[in-house]
Order: C-alpha cells, then structure tokens, then sequence
C-alpha cells in the first residue's frame, strides 16, 4: 500500500476544520476574508484528492482493491459492535472524491462572484463548506453507519443552504419540504440498515466476520461469501427496498420527488452543486456501493430499475413545459438521475454493464449540469429573472457564458464527441444488452426529450431577440464567474474520454458483452438530434411567450399535480385520521398522565395545608390525640 | 374500711388534674385560662413525685424535692408568660388566642 493513501482523511478534514474556523471565527468579521478561506480548504482537498485519485488508478488501473486507508474506532459497543469512523478508498469512492471536490471547488470560485454583493456571505460559505465535508465524508465512508451520519449532516447542510434566503417565504417552505421528505425516506433508510445489520450479525455466526471488520462494514456486506449467505435471508429483499426508499428520497425518485424543484429557491451556486452533481447522486452512489447486496435481490434491483425509468420519463415530459430555467434544470436532474438509477437496476453482477454505466453517467453529468446551472445563474444574474421568456438574444450579451451554456446543452443532449453521449450510450446499450427493451425504449424517447426541453431553453433564453429590458441591458459576468464555466466546460467536452467504466468494474464481471449493437450510437444520436431539431422548428421565432397552457399541458405543467396529491393526502387523510388521533392520545392521555401526578401533589398539598390554621389550640389537640393514639399502639404493643 | 387514702387514689386525683389541666388548654379562649391550665397540669406531675416519694422511696425525699424545684421552674414560666401576655394586651388589646391565626398556611 502506498504511503499517500494514508492522507485521504486530509480530503474531508481540511473543509470540515475550515468550517469551524471560518464560521466561528473569520464570518463574523470579513465576509470576503471567509469566501477566500473556504475555497482555498477546499482547493486543498481538490488537490489530495486529485493526487490520490492519480495513485490510486495507477496502482489498480482495471477496478480493484479497495483500500481502509485511515480509521479509528468510535463507539465501542460491545465486542463485534463498532461504530468506526474511517476512509474507504475503492474506485467508485475515489472517482466521487475527484467529482465532488472538483465540482464543490469550481462552486465555491464561481460563489466569490456570484454572492460577491451579498451581505450575508460569511454564512453562506461556512455553510458551503460543512456541506462539503458531509459530502466527502459520506463518499469515503467504510461502513454504513458512517454514511448515515454524513448522510444526515448532507440532508442538514442542503436544507440550510436551501433556506439561505431566509427572509423569502418560498425559501423557507422549500427548505422545509426538502428536509421533510428527506427524513421521511430516510426512516425507511434506517429501519433498513437495522435489517441489513440484523442479517449481517446472523451471517455473521455462520460465516464469521473477517478479522478488522465489522457487521456494518461495506467490505463485510458486500463481500462475496456474504453475499451468497445474505441471498439466502428471506428478509434481504425487504431490507434492500427499505434501503432504496431512502436512496429514492436523497435522489429524489418519484414520488418522493417533490421537494427537488422546489429546492431550487436555494442560490444558484448551490442548486449546481448540491442539487445537480453531489449530493442527490448519494441515492445513486448508495445503491452502487451495495450493489452485490442488491444483486442479491432480483425484486429489489427490478423496484430500482422501475422507479428509475418512470422517474426519467415523468420528469423529462414535465421538464418540457417549465417556464422557470432553473426548474427545467431541476427535472432534467430527476431524469438524469432515473437514467442512473435504472442503468444500475439493470444490472446484474454476472453483467454489471449498468453499474459501470450508472457511475460513468454519474461522472460526465455531475459535470455538465453544474456547467448548466452555473451558465443559468450567470445568466439569473444578468437578467434578474428566473424565466426563459422574459431572456432572449443573450447570445451576443453574454458571449462565454452563451458557448459554455450550448457545450452543456449538447453534452446532455448526448451529442458526439461530448461528455454525455458516451454515459447515455453505454446506459441504453446497458438495458440492451440486460434484454429489458420496454426500458431501453424509455431511455430512448427520453433521450429525445432531453434534447428538447434542453433546445427550447436554450433557443428561448440565447437566440432571438430580447423579451424584457433587463435581459437587454444584460451583461457579462465577471471573471471570477467565467472561469469555472470554462473549466467545466472543457470538463463536459473531454470527460467522455476518460475511461471510468474500466476503473469501476466489478470484480463479479463474467466478460458479457460490454458494447451494445453496432447501430445503437446512431440511433441515440439521431434521438437526441431529432429532440433539437423540434425544439428548432417550434421556438425559433422570436414569439413574445408562450400562449397560456391549456388542456393536457396544464397538467404537465402542474407536473401532474403531484404537490396537490400530496397535499390532499396529507391535509386530508392523514392529518386528520392519523395525526389527529394521536395529537388527541398524546395531549390528553399521556400529558394527562404526567399531569395528573402533578395535580395529585398539587391538590393534596391544599387539603393538607388546611390543618395549618394558626390557632394554637388545634394544634395542641392534634398533639394530645396523636399521643393519646401512639400510647395506646404503645400499650397494645407491650401487652 | 379504711378511710385512709391509698397509691391508686391519690394517682386518680393526679390523673383528674391533669385532664382538668389539658382540658383547660385545649378549650379556654383567654391565654391566662390557657395559663392556669399549663399550671395545673404541672402541678399534677409534681402530686406524682410527691406521691411515688411517699409510697416507693419512703425514707429518702428526692421526690420532695423535686416537687420544689417543679415549683419554682412553674413560677418562672408564670412570669415569663404574664409578661408576654402584657405585650400582646398592649398591641392587640386581647389575648384571646383564638383570633392569634397569623403562624398560617
């Protein structure tokens, strides 16, 4: 082993120490002295673990060993029951260390323009920077408790940052939402991980837990012979769905979408780097990381592959009606991610095209859609608007953001020889080649509908003529903004070339088929080209807007009154025959129970203190009586 | 019969002094009735001296003399008690210890 991998606990540490200084000591006191410190931790970070990344793929260069790099134990419970903390340094963990970093550093540059007239600053990058340390500490975890802790603490950090613009009303509900719906998936994640530790204890007494491991350790449940004891536990299939619906909640799977659009009342910076490329990828990156415990389960990684197609196909049509750049952004997201999703749900451990897939996928995204929403936020900057008709002709404004913008849109939109076209590839040829068409052909049509609602905002926002003042007054962005764009865009041009699907493979690998039919490019290609060229002939004429939706595009528009079912079902249904009851049994039942011990003293002591009547004589004759009874127990007694 | 006075008679006065004292104490309203009746019941103790000295210790007196010293502590407890009489006389024109409830709940 390599003596620098014994520095990965630097990559969490440096933002989680910046953190704290930054946030008790430098935030209160100079705004623009924390941004400069938040983002130079996290450079720092960038570059270990860009260097450990570089050490770690040379010394594996076809998927491998995976690395307990640093770790101590935390909680000693009882021998066998350990809460380590540690880092795990295996392929798909390092290539998230290089994406999250990557990407959280671009962030925080971009943020130093972005936020550069906001007075509250300090705030937002102390918060940025806990986010980061969640983020690197749930991707570098060992064991699963662990990642439910950084998972928690990624949950919190988005709904802080979420809830940024505290004095807006619609922030502060969409923060609330967002941490609600979170919490509530993650119940079902928790009572998962007992189940799943449960099995793991009693494959444990069979199998025996290597030596340095532990019942919760991903090596321990993933490892082969585990994994072979853990098929035969008729509780795998149910703990492996409750551990999805708290994959489905983090990345937000229909139905427990919802909170993602509206998470978009977030700033932009955040929304690109919390809500796109890091942390709603931790459902997917969870999944992975069990995935041979998935492989166990035929059912569960069928409920992963279905979710995920329906939520890439829900989410793309909805995409196409949005009128708010930054929502259509967030449905491209839930579609990107059901695109993930079920590349992973396809898989096999025989066949794990999908997983090398899901994770390349992961990969080119995370850096095209920061680039998206960053060109957005650059542009939300310039016109002071979040809808698309009221931009229009930024093309000539705003001329870098306008380039990098279109790389990102063709990227996703699968063109060759960009980032997506490569991912979207291998996912489509990955149902293909796993024999699910009715998904392949869904990945397909959404492949064109992600062309077209990702043509329409562009055509809309950059082509034509300006639709309001401010968007022709528009102007460039600084520097400091321009120079992640560009990054990220170079990142979204090349990032298709860099081989990740060879670094991830799965050790179970039998050598399937790893390429889809040779026709299968084309026909994606042509999809994502046909998306464009409808998009082209429908809002290429610079229209005033959009005529006002009727019929069956209200409903996509009202993203098929999926909020409304929601809150019918929790207005309606269960606040009044669930939480009502149980507010009834709770307030007068069991508050009346500690009450009424309360009231017993109270009312006890009143009586009593009616014997206190300051007349002399009362007490005197309570004293005789008292004594007259005790000589006569006394004279009882002796007889 | 003997018309002279035995231990039980003489314990049966006693025992009739002190119910007439306790009585007292427990239901005159005046402190000075209160008073006497302390008085009498002290003195019921000091008859039993005098009366265990007579028949259970007859050649010693320690019981006699005792008696004396019951005496003399009861006239100081007297004094002592007119005099705080007197002072509650002077700020509430009464010493009935019914109305004295203020030591209350």
């Amino acid at each position: 082993m390599d003596a620098g991998f014994a520095y990965a606990w630097l990559v969490p540490a440096l933002p989680l120490l910046s953190f704290a200084i930054v946030g008790l000591f430098i935030a209160p006191r100079s705004r623009q002295a924390a941004g400069l410190v938040a983002t130079a931790s996290v450079l720092a970070a960038t570059v270990i673990a860009v260097i450990i990344a570089a050490q770690y793929y040379v010394a594996f260069p076809s998927g491998g060993d995976a690395i307990i790099a640093w770790s101590f134990a935390w909680l000693e419970y009882a021998p066998g029951l350990t809460a380590t903390i540690g880092v795990l340094l295996d392929p798909i963990s390092v290539l998230l260390l290089v994406v999250v970093t990557v990407v959280s550093l671009l962030v925080h540059i971009y943020s130093l323009g972005y936020m550069a007239d906001d007075p509250g600053s300090g705030r937002y990058f102390t918060f940025l920077n806990l986010f980061t340390f969640s983020m690197l500490g749930l991707v570098v975890a060992p064991n699963i408790l662990q990642m439910f802790i950084c998972w928690e603490l990624v949950g919190v950090s988005s709904f802080l940052l979420i809830g940024y613009y505290y004095q807006k009303p619609s922030a502060v509900a969409a923060s609330k939402k967002a941490f609600i719906v979170t919490r509530f998936a993650d119940v079902f994640f928790l009572i998962g991980i007992l189940l799943l530790g449960y099995q793991g204890f009693q494959v444990a007494a069979t199998v025996g837990v290597p030596d340095g491991m532990q019942v919760f350790d991903f090596l321990f449940l993933t490892a082969p012979s585990t994994v072979g004891a853990l098929g035969d536990a008729s509780l795998l299939t149910i703990a492996m769905v409750l551990v999805f619906i708290g994959a489905a909640g983090k990345s937000a799977m229909f139905p427990l979408h919802i909170w993602l659009p509206d998470a978009m009342e977030g700033p932009t910076p955040v929304s690109a780097l919390i809500h796109a490329a890091t942390m709603v990828v931790a459902g997917i990156y969870l999944v992975a990381r069990l995935f041979p415990a998935f492989a166990g389960s035929a059912d569960a990684l069928s409920v992963a592959m279905i979710v995920g197609a329906f939520t890439c196909l829900f989410a793309a049509v909805i995409a196409c009606t949005q009128n708010d750049i930054k929502r259509v952004l967030a449905f491209s997201t839930l579609s990107q991610l059901g695109y993930m999703m079920f590349a992973l749900g396809v898989a096999t451990l025989a066949s794990p095209l999908g997983y090398a897939a899901s994770l390349f996928h992961l990969f080119t995204h995370a850096f095209f859609k920061a680039l998206l929403f960053l060109g957005a936020g650059a542009v939300i900057h310039a016109v002071h608007s979040n809808s698309i008709w009221e931009m229009g002709g930024l093309a000539r404004r705003m001329p870098v953001t306008h380039v990098t913008f279109l790389i990102a849109t063709l990227a996703i939109a699968g063109l060759p020889p960009l980032a997506g076209f490569f991912s979207k590839d291998l996912i489509l040829a990955a149902a293909l080649v796993n024999h699910h068409p009715v998904v392949f052909a869904v990945g397909l049509l959404v492949a064109a509908l992600t062309a077209f609602y990702m043509g329409r905002i562009y055509i809309v926002a950059f082509l034509g003529k300006a639709r309001s003042d401010s968007a022709e007054k528009a102007h460039e962005a600084s520097p400091v903004m321009l120079a992640p764009l560009l990054i990220l865009a170079v990142l979204s041009l090349g990032a298709g070339f860099i081989p990740v699907t060879e670094f991830v493979g799965l050790p179970s690998d039998s050598g399937h088929d790893h390429h889809g039919p040779a026709w299968l490019p084309y026909v994606a290609t042509a999809a994502g080209l046909a998306g464009l060229l409808i998009a082209w002939v429908i809002y290429r004429r610079p229209t005033e807007g959009e005529a006002e939706a009727t019929g069956w595009r209200v409903v996509l528009q009202r993203q098929f009154y999926s909020n409304e079912v929601y809150l019918f079902v929790t207005k309606r249904i269960i606040f009044p025959f669930v939480s009502a009851p149980i507010a009834w049994f709770d307030r007068h039942v069991v508050d009346g129970a500690v009450n009424l011990t309360g009231n017993l003293t109270r009312w006890s002591g009143i009586v009593l203190s009616r014997l206190q009547t300051g007349q002399l004589q009362t007490y005197a004759t309570w004293f005789v009586g008292g004594v007259v009874v005790i000589g006569l127990l006394f004279w009882w007694w002796v007889r | 019969m003997s018309l002279v006075p035995g231990l039980e008679h003489w314990f049966i006065l006693s025992t009739l002094f002190f119910a007439i004292g306790l009585y007292g104490v427990l239901s005159r309203r005046s402190a000075v009735g209160v008073l006497i009746g302390v008085e009498l019941m002290l003195n019921s103790t000091a008859l039993n001296f005098v009366i265990f000295n007579r028949y259970l210790a007859t050649p010693f007196l320690d019981g006699a003399v005792m008696m004396i010293f019951v005496i003399a502590v009861a006239a100081a407890e007297a004094v002592l008690a007119m005099a705080i009489f007197v002072q509650i006389f002077r700020s509430r024109h009464s010493v009935d210890i019914s109305t004295m409830t203020e030591m209350r709940y």
